[in-house]
């Protein structure tokens, strides 16, 4: 469980990190996120020289190579704005690890003040920004994930489900063991992948049997394994990354 | 199925891939860990209740912290308490040494036969075989250790050793074995079991058992049990001897209420567990029952290797309930005999890499999604998750090199893969083009990715990045 949190006023001004995985696979959810803290009035500055936080090599053991790319990104966020992003797991890696990593270093200082600036994109909209959502969509039923990384990490197994609930027109369905991971887990999935598939088939099953016809997700890792899971088994529920779905469905 | 019809089957960490593949394709397997692992989860769940369980953990944590913190000064003082009292220590730096030291004690009193209470550190060190090569049978005497000693089989869990089999499955080794009648009646199975071990334990010459908690303040062996039979282990025997891990002791009586509420409840969703024995030495004269000599082995077996490294110190808090396999989904899927190792799932990970190097436990370090499920129920707060990343960077030869095998994994094709993504990364226009450039390729993915694929689609870049997004956004946007 993470510490306490103390949240600061709701900025100007704002740094988007759109992580690897929604920069390749999910632009539109980085967009959509952005457009979500632009309505609220943050301007949001997009570092150009952004690429990937480094965990891919640091779960996998590579520390040297996760410290370098890691420390590529730590110069990126020179103003004392809050840095958002729409990831638990990219996010708990530069606001939990971050720090550990370059403990002893001469970067540590910038390290702890650029962890310590890392929120995670519905943590920020909830905590910070105290969204409020006009629900524009037809009714549904929708089941959410929210990544081991967010829930335990960071500790935000509610600011997702707390977004939902402002959209009036949605279910927000409740699936079996839901805080169980869904076998992503990075190269986890790529090791064992046997175990892993075994995973994801379960996660599947919980959604699907919740009769939601949709799945939101605050992490591309388990998009990317939970959807193309149903893709694979050509079922018709989708899943979606919730800026996106936020977005949608109020503007 | 009859189970003894079936080759004795052997688990070793070498083989955690098929081994895996094997128990996820047995329906039987997978049903029983998901059963049992479902009811333990909730059980532990509603066992605390309305406790304040974070700030339980943390004192359970600085307990634990604090007795590491003065392990070798605690260590003396628990060898002389226990002396005072008359029960006789000895030390082991291994197993083997382990098994020697119980091996010469049983021979000097002529001991034919040893009934065992339970005790992961006897298994750790392979007790029974050895006693068993010197002409010495010893019997498990805890139901579950039972039945897996029936069965030829070894603990699949640490607190329940027999939970991968079901009623069925251990009514035929009951009767297979021990000419029960097959039945589903638990009831009946239990008692019968009851009666077969209570004749043992008359007949037994020595007893030997684990340990819970050594309390270093008091000599006092504590030992958490339910059946009973760690009582009568303890007590029936003419003799009793407590084998151990140098880790498991703490400073004062006090601690261990808050300990012993933290592991019953973390291990089996159990306020109390039936029985709770603190054994504080032998017979004495006035007394007419209770053990005439007791001994205590404490087994280093790679404990103090691991205590040297500031990091790797936090695997020693282990208080053994079992929790992090209960929730880990890993464990849950796969089962305990998947692992190879006395310890399976995720506590077993982290440790056992230390007692048979990473050279034969390579693969367990990674079967993790590090969902951190483990270390959210740890009741000593273990940063189990952060001990995972640290072998994996031992295994690939990243880390201090503080554990045996380190480096075994490194391979130049994967290091080069990391420095590939290294460079790529740090050169932010070389990854704006070449994301950009595998968008409009589909180059970096092909339909088919391994093994993945064989479970999910393929993942496919966007024909546009959030970086070109995010350009043309900046445009509209000042356009307007």
């Amino acid at each position: 469980m993470a510490p306490v949190k103390l949240y600061p006023p709701k900025p100007d001004k704002v740094y988007f990190y759109g992580t690897c995985l929604v920069d390749i696979f999910f632009p539109q959810a980085g967009l959509d996120a952005i457009r979500l803290l632009e309505r609220e009035g943050i301007e949001v500055i997009f570092p150009d020289d952004q690429t990937c936080c480094g965990q891919p090599a640091y779960t996998s053991g590579y520390q040297t190579e996760a410290r370098e790319v890691a420390r590529s990104q730590l110069g990126l966020f020179e103003q004392d704005w809050p840095i958002i992003v729409p990831s638990g797991s990219c996010g708990g890696m530069m606001h939990t690890h971050y720090p550990q990593l370059f403990a002893g270093t001469k970067d540590e200082a910038l390290a702890k003040a650029v962890a310590g600036r890392v929120f995670e994109l519905t943590e920020f909209l909830v905590h910070v920004c105290r969204l409020k959502l006009e629900d524009r969509g037809e009714p549904e039923k929708v089941a959410m994930h929210t990544s081991c990384s967010a829930r335990r990490e960071m500790g935000l197994a509610e600011t997702g489900p707390m977004l939902l609930s402002k959209l009036g027109q949605v279910e927000l369905m409740e699936q079996e063991r839901a805080a169980e991971c869904c076998g992503f887990g990075g190269t986890f999935a790529v090791r064992h992948p046997e175990i892993s598939a075994a995973m994801v088939e379960d996660k599947t099953q919980a959604i699907e049997a919740t009769g939601a016809k949709r799945f939101v997700t605050s992490d591309c890792g388990c998009l990317m394994n939970i959807g193309g899971r149903f893709e694979h088994q050509e079922k018709t529920l989708t899943g979606e990354h919730i800026a996106s779905y936020l977005w949608r469905r109020s503007s | 199925m009859s189970m003894q019809d079936d080759a004795v089957q052997t688990f070793t960490p070498r083989d955690f891939h098929r081994q895996a593949h094997d128990a996820l394709g047995n329906p039987q397997i997978r049903a029983n860990f998901r059963k049992a692992m479902d009811g333990l989860m909730t059980k532990r769940h509603d066992s605390f209740g309305d406790w304040d369980l974070e700030t339980l953990r943390e004192l359970g944590a600085n307990i634990r912290m604090r007795a590491l913190a003065k392990l070798p000064e605690l260590l003396e003082q628990l060898e002389a308490n226990c002396q005072a009292n008359g029960i006789q220590v000895h030390w082991a730096e291994d197993g083997e040494e382990a098994c020697r030291i119980i091996r010469e004690l049983c021979e000097a009193r002529g001991a034919k036969a040893v009934i065992k209470g339970k005790s992961m550190v006897s298994e750790e060190m392979h007790l029974n075989e050895h006693l068993e090569a010197a002409g010495i049978e010893a019997l498990e005497s805890d139901l579950g250790e039972y039945l897996v000693q029936l069965n030829q089989q070894t603990p699949s869990h640490i607190i329940m050793p027999a939970i991968h089999l079901n009623t069925d499955e251990i009514s035929d080794i009951l009767h297979d074995k021990t000419g029960t009648e097959r039945t589903r009646d638990v009831d009946y199975m239990t008692a019968a079991a009851r009666s077969q071990l209570r004749e043992r334990f008359m007949a037994a010459d020595v007893g030997i058992s684990g340990v819970n908690f050594a309390v270093a303040e008091t000599g006092t062996l504590c030992l958490v049990e339910n059946e009973g039979n760690g009582r009568m282990t303890t007590a029936v025997p003419p003799m009793h001897i407590a084998v151990t891990g140098i880790e498991k002791v703490v400073e004062h009586l006090r601690d261990v209420p808050p300990l012993y509420a933290l592991l019953s409840r973390s291990a089996t969703g159990q306020h109390v567990t039936t029985y709770f024995n603190m054994i504080s030495g032998p017979r004495k004269a006035q007394e007419h029952d209770g053990p005439q000599a007791v001994h205590l082995v404490l087994v280093d077996n790679g404990r103090s290797r691991i205590y040297q490294d500031d990091e790797l110190l936090d695997t020693l808090r282990c208080i053994r309930c079992g929790a992090c396999m209960n929730h880990c989904p890993v464990y849950t899927r796969v089962g305990g005999h998947t692992y190879g190792t006395t310890y399976p799932g995720p506590i077993g990970s982290i440790l056992m890499p230390h007692m048979l190097g990473l050279e034969d436990t390579k693969d367990l370090p990674s079967a993790s999604s590090l969902c951190g499920a483990c270390g959210e129920v740890c009741p000593v707060k273990i940063p189990i998750p952060d001990l995972l990343v640290r072998l994996r960077r031992e295994a690939v030869g990243e880390g201090r090199g503080n554990v045996p095998g380190a480096g075994v994994k490194r391979n130049k094709k994967e290091v080069a893969a990391w420095k590939s993504f290294q460079w790529l990364a740090t050169h932010p226009g070389a990854w704006r083009s070449g994301t950009a450039m595998a968008g409009k390729l589909n180059m970096l993915m092909p339909s088919k990715l391994g093994s993945w694929t064989d479970h999910r689609t393929a993942p496919k870049p966007a024909k546009t990045t959030l970086h070109a997004l995010i350009k043309r956004h900046r445009k509209q946007r000042s356009d307007v």
